[in-house]
């Protein structure tokens, strides 16, 4: 497999996961406008959204980091959409190695990291107690995520390849049909809503209190990328999900595309549902939640697993 | 008509501007954006950072200690953004326009797009208001 492969599959999947994340944002938008009796916004609004930020003035603040305010949401859209193209080469059973799974979590938390670049070279007091509230989430959320990504590997025989867990689940069935796989599941689902940064822990962008918090001082397109990155995560993150605990998928054959579909909307109406039925929470509830409750079932689960239930 | 106007025209981002004003029209506001009249699907979505904003809903006389703050939040917001003088106050200065704290009306200060008369004026009458606008707009 060559560079220039890579490099067109690259631009290409850029072009279709934001085409996806984009659209699945619209489901997200719908069903809670469906679940508070409300109409919500027709198909193409999020399309809308982007399309009408590149056409606004982008206002630089005068006591920034001009460089890093910049760079930060091309690295989010960039790094965003790497974790995008390898799990599309993965599910199309293309390219995989050991230790690709150990990969893929340290780059799932560059979107993170780059908005917390952004919001500290933003020069403005709200955006830095939106940074520091990220931190202290990025933190907080890792560890029960890595829980949840350590129980399919142990049900894996030990392996850290995407692939082998997929084709493991091919043969076997999804890990999601056992103790430790539902527990696993719930884990990784909750975490995954404070990797995505969508309600019960948003509190790094509460609109109501500080105003967008780290993205307050962002206008125009370099806003645009940060919405862009958060809507292709909405794709990656329950696609990994998906691959960890619903495998078995292929995306050879047009019927393993509707399955993986199905699967897909099955998951992000779950976040979805999440997301509309609980209030937003304060940092240190947030800390307690992930660090007390969902740590130790997330060792319970991993003891299950080592026993092999 | 290009593109980005229309994309403009289906996404407006609204900023709430409350200069000096005596509440009412805010709950108005707030009634507003309620699930009841869902202004979602025209698009329209409450932001909390002038730097987002496409539409700045300004309520109230603008009063001596506002004045500042408003021309700021008006440079603030990226062009091209629209200004909705939302009530009586904020379109003439209403019952306070001889009062010793005015130093509007809103049009005085910063070029004024739409004007939504009322004391306060219903959801109904803003939504109908922007609508308008937009159809307009070119």
């Amino acid at each position: 497999m060559s560079g220039l492969y890579i490099l067109g599959y690259f631009i290409v999947s850029f072009f279709a996961l934001s085409i996806i994340g984009l659209f699945i944002f619209w489901i997200d938008r719908k069903i809670t406008a469906r679940l508070q009796w409300r109409v919500g916004p027709p198909w193409y609004q999020n399309f809308a959204d982007i399309i009408k930020l590149s056409g606004k003035e982008v206002l630089i603040p005068e006591n920034s980091n001009k460089f890093m305010f910049i760079f930060s949401p091309i690295l989010a859209l960039i790094s965003a959409t790497i974790c995008g193209t390898i799990l599309l080469l993965i599910l199309r059973s293309e390219l995989g190695f050991e230790g690709d799974l150990i990969l893929f979590v340290y780059l799932l938390t560059l979107p993170s990291l780059s908005i917390i670049l952004g919001g500290s070279a933003s020069g403005n007091v709200l955006a830095s107690v939106g940074i520091s509230r990220e931190l202290k989430l990025l933190l907080s959320y890792e560890l029960p995520f890595i829980c949840g990504i350590i129980i399919p590997t142990i049900k894996t025989h030990f392996t850290t390849s995407l692939i082998e867990i997929l084709k493991y689940q091919q043969l076997n069935g999804s890990h999601i049909f056992s103790i430790s796989g539902i527990i696993g599941f719930i884990i990784i689902l909750i975490s995954s809503t404070g990797k995505i940064g969508v309600v019960p822990f948003d509190l790094a962008e509460a609109e109501t209190e500080i105003a967008g918090g780290a993205l307050i001082e962002y206008s125009g397109i370099l806003l645009g990328f940060y919405k862009l990155a958060k809507s292709i995560l909405l794709f990656v993150i329950p696609a990994f999900i998906i691959l960890l605990y619903l495998g078995g998928t292929t995306l050879d054959n047009l019927l393993g595309v509707l399955i993986f579909i199905l699967k897909y909307i099955f998951v992000v109406v779950l976040i979805t549902l999440i997301r509309n039925t609980n209030p937003r929470l304060r940092i240190d509830q947030a800390l307690k939640f992930f660090w007390g409750w969902l740590t130790l079932i997330g060792i319970v689960g991993i003891l299950f697993a080592l026993s092999g239930v | 008509m290009n593109l980005k106007l229309k994309a403009l025209k289906k996404s407006l981002w609204v900023y709430h501007v409350s200069a000096g004003s005596c509440n009412n029209c805010d709950i108005e506001i707030l009634d507003l954006l309620t699930p009841r009249f869902d202004v979602e699907r025209f698009g329209i979505v409450l932001v909390g950072s002038p730097r987002h904003a496409d539409v700045l809903l300004c309520t109230g006389i603008v009063n001596k200690k506002c004045l500042e703050r408003v021309k700021e939040v008006y440079e603030q917001t990226p062009k091209p953004c629209v200004v909705v003088a939302v009530g009586a106050c904020a379109c003439s200065g209403g019952i306070f326009r001889d009062g010793y704290q005015m130093a509007g009306p809103l049009n005085k200060i910063i070029p004024v797009d739409v004007y939504i008369p009322g004391c306060p004026p219903k959801p109904e009458s803003i939504i109908a208001g922007i609508v308008k606008f937009l159809k307009e707009l070119k």
